[in-house]
């Protein structure tokens, strides 16, 4: 008994370290500096009261949450024609959507700059057609498709395996009883891929929320909550403050991850 | 019981064929008429296009051109399988996980857009038919195999459809479940006089249900026809091996007599009026294993070894050798005991033999 308890505390052993080394000393570590400021504990809360950092902590969620609702959509509307039409050139279709993963932050952030910066396509192209320079890559907007093109391919290959695991006779069984083709994507393919949309789309948010690089690249005006932490540590050497944002953006992150394996965890369960 | 108002759809197929994409020939023109209210059974291996038949009346394939689908004499060969009107059970059950059971029933009507209170009595009364008004509020996760096959039934029945069609619905199902629902699906389809077309690959399925069979092998119908026809009368060779158990007898034919390895064999009872058939030298006929008495060798004319017997309770499996150049399979019933090496003798009426083109 006591030797199989060594056995297994000697087992322990790696992961103890690893945890201990990688995560509980830095975090720790973290905690004690956001609270050892000037104002203390207290800055946890000037994170949700300062209006500034307030302010940039809504928009980096607000962008998370777009960026995976949009990127939901645009991977199941291509994964399900990718996934039931077969025609040349289809596997190399698959691998180009799964190219942006290859790419840091910053080439996606280069890339939104050629395409909708001051010399980008999109801006030469409304230029010669309305007389007006369409440019929005260092805005908002610039860093919503950036993360978008980027969140892509993290989605689209899981969703495109949960749509090949549905019982065609699913549907067929729903327009045998009467439904059209949209009724049918509504009541039984979507439901049908709720497990892979939870997945997929918890990862994809918390990259968005972390994600620093191309923000980095793009923006000079720009105000998620990486950016404020590089600010806050980088350039006024607030280290409370940026110790403390950082804590409130993994807690923050961590919640929706898990949240959302919870809810998968039940939703398989129902799916038998 | 609202369910004596159940359409009795004749349905008709006129040179149905089916080309896939990358050129297989799943069907070869089919012509077929199913009266309505007739349980129509396809029958045959796999790949021999009875599935791909319940399709094309089901409108998830459409026939290649010229090939038309009637119900009650309408075209319905332009209507996809929304518009038909039909009911149909797939093996894999098919229920909805995102709904409960009375959900599931009432699909249909749903989208149908029936009223709320009218949808909940229709289902109510679907789900009593079929014996599962308890599991109403169950996910479909906390059924039973043979509880999903009869919501699955209940749901394709709800909204009331010209014709059910039913592909291989109690496949998945264990031996015992599957003999219990066969018995409750005969009872249901000969109560509603529902037209039902059931695809299956097992023999004993279609004799108990079908009032026809349609016997298929690649993409052609072998013989349609009902059980006992395509029992005792099999049009050829391949209907005769893949419904139940076969004996090949082959010798030469001389003045109305079988002559085999193990003996002779009169070729017309006694008294009756035989056909006059030519002496041959070569010539096969078939048996059943059930036709065959197995009786003392002295008595026999025709006689042979047991190679193996199996004791199967009510009567006893022999495999016997020497009488021709294929082992034969005979039952013998009662307490008699065989050991192998056994000679024994076999009787045969001559109107169990059955001479077939291959």
């Amino acid at each position: 008994m006591s030797r199989d308890l060594s056995r297994q505390l000697v087992l322990l052993l790696p992961l103890a370290i690893l945890v201990g080394a990688f995560f509980l000393l830095p975090i720790g570590r973290l905690i004690l500096v956001g609270a050892g400021g000037d104002a203390g504990a207290a800055a946890y809360a000037a994170v949700l009261t300062t209006p500034r950092y307030f302010e940039s902590f809504l928009n980096t969620i607000l962008l998370s949450a777009g960026v995976t609702v949009v990127t939901l959509a645009i991977s199941t509307a291509a994964g399900l024609f990718l996934q039931r039409n077969v025609f040349p050139g289809r596997d190399l279709l698959i691998a180009l959507m799964t190219f942006p993963l290859a790419f840091p932050g910053v080439v996606v952030g280069f890339m939104v700059i050629m395409l909708a910066g001051r010399q980008g396509v999109i801006g030469s192209v409304t230029d010669a057609l309305f007389d007006e320079k369409l440019v929005f890559a260092y805005s908002m907007a610039g860093l919503f498709m950036g993360y978008v093109y980027f969140s892509i391919p993290r989605v689209i290959l899981t969703v495109m395996a949960a749509i090949e695991k549905l019982d065609p006779a699913l549907e067929e069984a729903a327009r045998s009883l009467g439904a059209g083709p949209w009724t049918v994507l509504r009541d039984v393919v979507l439901p049908g891929l709720k497990p892979a949309f939870l997945a997929s789309g918890a990862v994809c948010f918390a990259t968005a929320m972390g994600a620093f690089g191309t923000a980095f690249t793009l923006a000079t005006d720009i105000d998620v909550l990486p950016m404020t932490i590089y600010t806050e540590f980088v350039l006024y050497a607030n280290f409370a403050t940026a110790a403390a944002l950082s804590i409130v953006l993994g807690a923050i992150t961590w919640l929706v991850l898990a949240l959302s394996r919870s809810l998968a965890g039940t939703t398989v369960a129902a799916a038998g | 019981m609202t369910f004596a108002e159940t359409p009795r759809t004749p349905v008709q197929l006129r040179a149905c064929a089916k080309t896939f994409a990358d050129g297989t020939r799943a069907l070869e023109p089919l012509d077929l008429e199913i009266a309505g209210g007739e349980t129509l059974v396809f029958l045959g291996p796999s790949g021999c296009g009875k599935t791909t038949t319940l399709r094309l009346v089901a409108g998830l394939e459409a026939p290649d051109p010229g090939g038309r689908v009637l119900f009650d004499g309408q075209d319905v060969t332009p209507l996809p399988i929304e518009k038909r009107e039909v009911g149909m059970v797939f093996q894999s059950y098919a229920l909805f996980p995102n709904m409960d059971v009375a959900g599931n029933v009432g699909y249909g009507l749903r989208v149908r857009r029936v009223a709320e209170a009218e949808r909940a009595h229709r289902v109510a009364e679907v789900l009593e038919m079929m014996a599962i008004g308890d599991l109403a509020h169950r996910r479909v996760d906390q059924l039973s195999g043979g509880q999903r096959q009869r919501v699955a039934l209940a749901r394709a029945l709800a909204v009331r459809p010209r014709v059910l069609l039913l592909d291989e619905p109690l496949t998945a199902l264990d031996a015992a479940l599957r003999e219990r629902l066969r018995v409750e699906i005969d009872a249901l389809l000969r109560r509603l006089g529902i037209t039902a077309i059931y695809v299956t690959h097992d023999q004993s399925e279609a004799m108990a249900l079908g009032d026809r069979i349609v016997v298929m092998r690649q993409g052609q119908v072998a013989q349609v026809g009902p059980p006992r026809e395509i029992y005792f009368r099999p049009a050829n060779r391949f209907v005769a091996e893949f419904i139940g158990t076969m004996n090949l007898l082959r010798g030469s034919r001389r003045g109305g007599r079988l002559q085999l390895a193990g003996g002779e064999l009169a070729l017309t009872a006694p008294g009756a009026p035989g056909e006059d058939l030519p002496d041959a030298v070569e010539t096969e006929y078939l048996f059943r294993p059930e036709a065959v008495e197995v009786i003392s060798p002295e008595d026999a004319s025709l006689s042979g070894r047991v190679a193996s017997a199996l004791f199967l309770g009510d009567r006893t499996r022999l495999v016997i050798e020497g009488v021709t150049d294929r082992p034969v399979i005979a039952e013998a019933a009662g307490r008699r005991e065989f050991a192998d090496g056994d000679r024994v003798g076999l009787a045969l009426d001559p109107r169990d033999l059955l001479r077939l083109p291959g």
